[in-house]
């Protein structure tokens, strides 16, 4: 039905500019899209939509997964030379249990509309890398205090969810801490004055100059 | 003649001594029963003392060591973790004994505002004390100690 409106464009189309031929194309893709289906039976497009759904959101949601793991994370040497070796040494990484901590358990929020938000924002930290805001260890250091001061306004937003993730305040035995944690959680974690990251920063990787920031000198 | 009985004796009495010296195994006693050509398992790590309760000073210059964990703090020219606690402004919050004032000192005896760099560095005097038994035990007396020796009954 289209075609025979499409002929007499056929023999000038050489002539016309790309942006005319795109203004067509989507003009005839739209009278298609607008009208009944006079070819596929009803049961046929709605099977045919939930199975293109399925494999759509599985596709999706495979990607995103994909690039939620420390092996994409430490795909970059950004993160592999700086941040990532800096974790290694630290007890989110050995310990006596063997339960680590991957990179997005901290930086990617669990929760699907919290992380399809922080996925979102990502987008930034992958025009980082396309232009190279940090692809030195001395612009690394430059940026530090900010990379840091980022993750700390976001831990200090959602009352340290990630952290919480795995370390509940419920299931904390204090009389198993040490006198000095024991206190220093019965006055501040648990009457709520303070989150995690107010007094547990730099416990992943190295900190940056602190000179300014809240209870450092 | 003599001398050349001399120096065959000499050379027999040294082969003797070498082979009985390889023949046995010589241990040390700090090392344990490892013997000096080996190198024995390292024995277990303890845990380093964790009570947060202060302890007294040997001698009154003794920089006081440190009651708790540290693993992890880091201390160098970007930050200093122990001072999250320990400097004059955090004690309110920590209930932490403040840094020495003898530490806002430079060299010259003039008072700083804050830490001398000279000071900055806790662990080069304060550090954490390990549950280990040491192999040499420690003789050392305190003045107190001594003094009570010196005249018994006290003499203050």
């Amino acid at each position: 039905m289209t075609t025979a409106a499409d002929e007499p464009n056929a023999k000038p189309e050489a002539k016309r500019g790309f942006l005319a031929r795109c203004r067509d194309f989507a003009l005839e893709l739209w009278q298609v899209l607008i009208r009944p289906s006079s070819v596929f039976a009803l049961g046929v497009l709605v099977l045919a939509g939930i199975a293109a759904g399925v494999m759509f959101w599985g596709a999706f949601n495979t990607a995103l997964e994909l690039t939620n793991t420390e092996k994409f994370c430490t795909g970059c040497h950004e993160m592999k030379d700086n941040v990532y070796a800096e974790l290694k040494s630290t007890i989110h990484f050995t310990n006596r249990s063997g339960v680590r901590a991957t990179c997005p358990d901290c930086h990617v929020p669990h929760n699907w509309t919290d992380k399809i938000a922080r996925k979102m924002q990502a987008s930034k930290e992958v025009w980082g890398k396309i232009f190279g805001t940090i692809n030195t260890r001395e612009k690394f250091l430059d940026h530090r205090l900010e990379l840091a001061a980022h993750e700390w306004a976001r831990f200090k937003a959602n009352d340290s969810l990630e952290c919480r993730n795995c370390h509940s305040a419920d299931s904390m035995d204090i009389t198993k801490q040490s006198p000095r944690a024991s206190v220093a959680h019965q006055r501040f974690l648990f009457t709520g004055e303070k989150t995690c990251i107010d007094c547990h920063k730099g416990i992943a990787h190295h900190l940056p100059d602190m000179r300014g920031v809240p209870g450092w000198q | 003649m003599l001398k050349r009985s001399g120096i065959i004796l000499l050379a027999l009495a040294i082969a003797a001594a070498t082979g009985s010296l390889t023949a046995q195994t010589v241990t040390s006693g700090l090392r344990g029963p490892a013997p000096l050509n080996d190198e024995g398992p390292a024995p277990p790590m303890l845990p380093n003392r964790n009570t947060s309760e202060k302890e007294a000073r040997n001698y009154p210059e003794q920089p006081p060591v440190i009651p708790h964990s540290i693993d992890g703090y880091q201390i160098d020219l970007n930050s200093n973790k122990c001072l999250s606690c320990h400097a004059r402004s955090r004690t309110a919050e920590s209930q932490a004994p403040m840094v020495s004032i003898t530490h806002f000192m430079d060299r010259d005896g003039q008072f700083l505002a804050s830490i001398s760099p000279r000071r900055f560095f806790c662990t080069e005097c304060h550090v954490p004390q390990n549950s280990a038994t040491p192999p040499v035990s420690n003789d050392f007396v305190d003045i107190d100690t001594l003094l009570s020796r010196a005249s018994p009954g006290g003499r203050r």
